[in-house]
């Protein structure tokens, strides 16, 4: 073939030919996706501020004015004072600190519990989509029958029959998640691999895992992390029904849903103690969406090139 | 005319699946569509053969069935001797080396999350050629070049080219995998009509250069007159006419090329008034259940008694022009008495 190439051509076309070939540079494509991630300021925010969620919780205790066995019987109910930023609850506990330290439980078992679900519940879509047939069949009926258990009702199940603990509430959650992601996939795989790029990638010689790694995944990757944000609010939200049952985080680790439900016995004596658990869960089920959003967008070529344009016109006008 | 042909194509079927039997419904399940249904051609190097046809006639999947991206149910496709069907995977992936494929739908035939560039690589990587990343990326802004493309164009994303450009690209991927021989599935058909000749120019000299061979496919008989050393006219699934270019447009031996033939306007307007059209009626009849005898009978203007009970099989009207239709002979096969279909209909 190469030998080919120094055949005279008529073509009038190509330019700087017998010039150098002018070397066509690589630059790294996820630091483009990151540049239109930041310039888009909701995901932005919500970026940082799951970036301080993160940090609160791994510092936890640290962070916290009061330890966790800090209790004070003779402030019972105290509202929102300079000693106390969120007030105390029906044990005369700090509840900032509570929220603080409870930053840990609920976001590792959203965080794990939907990681795992994630990946496991898009593999089997991708199995059940693009190979179709009996396997089809068999996973995704498989995927109905856990589907068809009420989420929590599963979940409390399957952390009745292992014992409660962290782990099994987070597997339990990841359990009722998984076919969730794999029923979303699996419907995006069926029209993905119809698709006419497909086909071309197949007439070239590719191989199924390339197909499916390459060019079906990344095009299906937008409902997942559509998926992934909304999952994570979910989680733990469902955290909090099942320690509301008491087969969740167990007792004294303080969780954001667990204060939530104790906090509903004390409705009338103080509205803080089920306020600030609600917001904590809010502001990071709110940061997960605004970040997925602009992931999503960011992660989308066409997306990308419109968000440029605009940033490109925004700049121009301010100049 | 002796040499070895670099692929045939001998009496090659593709029937679909009519679909699912329900328990529901008593009886046979339906009737496969019958998508192509015995074609037979051969294409010698260097030379491109117009395969054309209304949509719907089996010409895009006979194009496929070559790749084998849809499995042929009978026949054979022999690709420089070797017999395509029997090919294992690897041997396949050879074969769709030395194959390429360019698709009628340039905004759909390039994956939207990749770039031009990556999309052009890929094809180096999957059949390992140009060693390493950096020898891959200046072989694809080459191959850019070659088609008429800026090299720089390749980190931008398929959207941000016009349809023409696209083309371009796809051709260049095409051209990647250093093939032999090219199907060409309605490359032209998607784009404006002043982008058109450009692209078929792109691909003629293309051909010149690096000697390729076509197989081009194509829905009218007017896109396939410059290219094509020899043209195939196919029906429902059947070719019915094979001839030298000239040859077809001098002398069509068949209603229905006559009929494609006819609907080519021409480029003068006493002409264009004074010429006789042949306007066919009805729609084509479905390929789940084709018409007894001759396929065409339910559109053709000069059906006569035959017609539903012979099958026409192609025969020899000229030199190299072969025809099926019982205008030049009843040459067929016999339909049995209780396989006649349609008879009001005729």
């Amino acid at each position: 073939m190469s030998d080919q190439e120094q055949q005279p051509t008529d073509a009038p076309e190509p330019r700087g030919a017998g010039l150098e070939q002018p070397e066509i540079e690589h630059r790294p494509r996820w630091r483009e996706t990151l540049s239109v991630l930041m310039s888009n300021r909701l995901a932005a925010v919500g970026l940082v501020v799951l970036v301080v969620m993160v940090v609160t919780a791994i510092l936890g205790h640290r962070l916290a004015p009061y330890a966790l066995d800090a209790q004070d019987l003779t402030r019972r109910f105290d509202p929102p004072s300079a000693d106390h930023w969120f007030g105390t609850d029906d044990l005369g506990q700090d509840v900032f600190s509570r929220v603080v330290i409870g930053a840990r439980s609920s976001l590792l078992v959203a965080g794990v519990s939907v990681g795992i679900s994630m990946v496991v519940g898009t593999l089997l879509g991708l199995l059940a989509g693009y190979r179709g047939g009996w396997m089809d069949s068999t996973l995704m009926r498989t995927m109905d029958v856990l589907f068809a258990f009420p989420v929590v009702l599963l979940a409390i199940a399957l952390v009745a029959v292992f014992g409660p603990s962290l782990r099994n509430t987070m597997l339990a959650i990841a359990v009722v998640f998984t076919p969730i992601f794999a029923r979303v996939v699996r419907g995006s795989v069926l029209s993905v691999r119809e698709q006419l790029y497909v086909r071309a990638v197949r007439s070239l010689g590719a191989g199924d895992l390339r197909i499916v790694l390459r060019h079906v995944l990344p095009n299906v990757a937008a409902p997942v992390l559509v998926q992934t944000s909304l999952s994570l609010a979910f989680a733990i939200l469902t955290e909090a029904a099942l320690s509301y049952v008491g087969v969740g985080v167990q007792p004294p680790t303080p969780a954001w849903g667990s204060m939530l439900s104790d906090a509903q016995r004390y409705m009338a004596q103080g509205w803080w103690l089920s306020v600030f658990p609600g917001l904590a869960i809010f502001v990071t089920v709110m940061s997960f969406n605004l970040l997925g959003d602009g992931l999503r967008d960011a992660l989308d070529p066409q997306q990308r090139s419109i968000i440029e344009a605009r940033g490109a016109g925004a700049k121009d006008g301010d100049a | 005319m002796s040499e070895e042909p670099l692929i045939a194509v001998d009496d090659l079927e593709v029937h679909f699946p009519g679909g699912p039997r329900s328990i529901l419904r008593r009886g046979s399940p339906p009737p496969p569509v019958r998508a192509v249904d015995g074609v037979s051609f051969e294409i010698r190097r260097g030379e491109t053969l117009g395969l054309v046809g209304e949509s719907g006639c089996g010409k895009s999947t006979t194009g496929l069935a070559l790749l084998r991206l849809v499995e042929p149910t009978a026949g054979s496709v022999t690709f420089d001797g070797r017999d395509v069907r029997a090919l294992s995977r690897r041997e396949l992936r050879t074969l769709r080396r030395r194959v390429a494929m360019i698709f009628q739908d340039p905004y759909a035939s390039l994956d939207p999350r990749m770039t031009v560039g990556d999309a052009i690589t890929e094809a180096m990587v999957i059949h390992d050629l140009h060693g390493d990343g950096k020898g891959r990326r200046r072989r694809a802004g080459e191959l850019l070049e070659r088609v008429g493309l800026h090299p720089d164009v390749a980190e931008r994303y398929p959207h941000e080219f016009s349809g023409g450009q696209r083309q371009r690209v796809g051709i260049a991927r095409a051209l990647a995998v250093e093939p032999d021989f090219i199907v060409c599935d309605e490359p032209i058909a998607a784009l404006d009509v002043s982008i058109q000749a450009s692209v078929m120019n792109l691909l003629a000299e293309l051909q010149a250069d690096l000697g390729l061979t076509y197989l081009f496919i194509a829905h009218d008989l007017a896109a396939v007159q410059h290219v094509s050393d020899r043209i195939a006219v196919m029906y429902l699934g059947r070719i019915v006419e094979q001839a030298d270019r000239e040859q077809l447009y001098r002398s069509p031996g068949h209603p229905y090329t006559q009929a494609l033939l006819s609907a080519i306007p021409v480029p003068s307007p006493a002409h264009e008034r004074e010429r006789r059209r042949t306007l066919l009626e009805g729609d084509v009849p479905s390929p789940m259940d084709p018409p007894s005898g001759c396929r065409f009978r339910t559109r053709c203007p000069e059906v006569f008694e035959a017609c539903g009970r012979v099958d026409p099989a192609l025969q020899e009207v000229a030199e190299q022009h072969h025809v099926a239709c019982l205008l030049h002979g009843e040459v067929g096969t016999e339909v049995p008495r209780s396989e006649h279909r349609d008879a009001a209909r005729t």
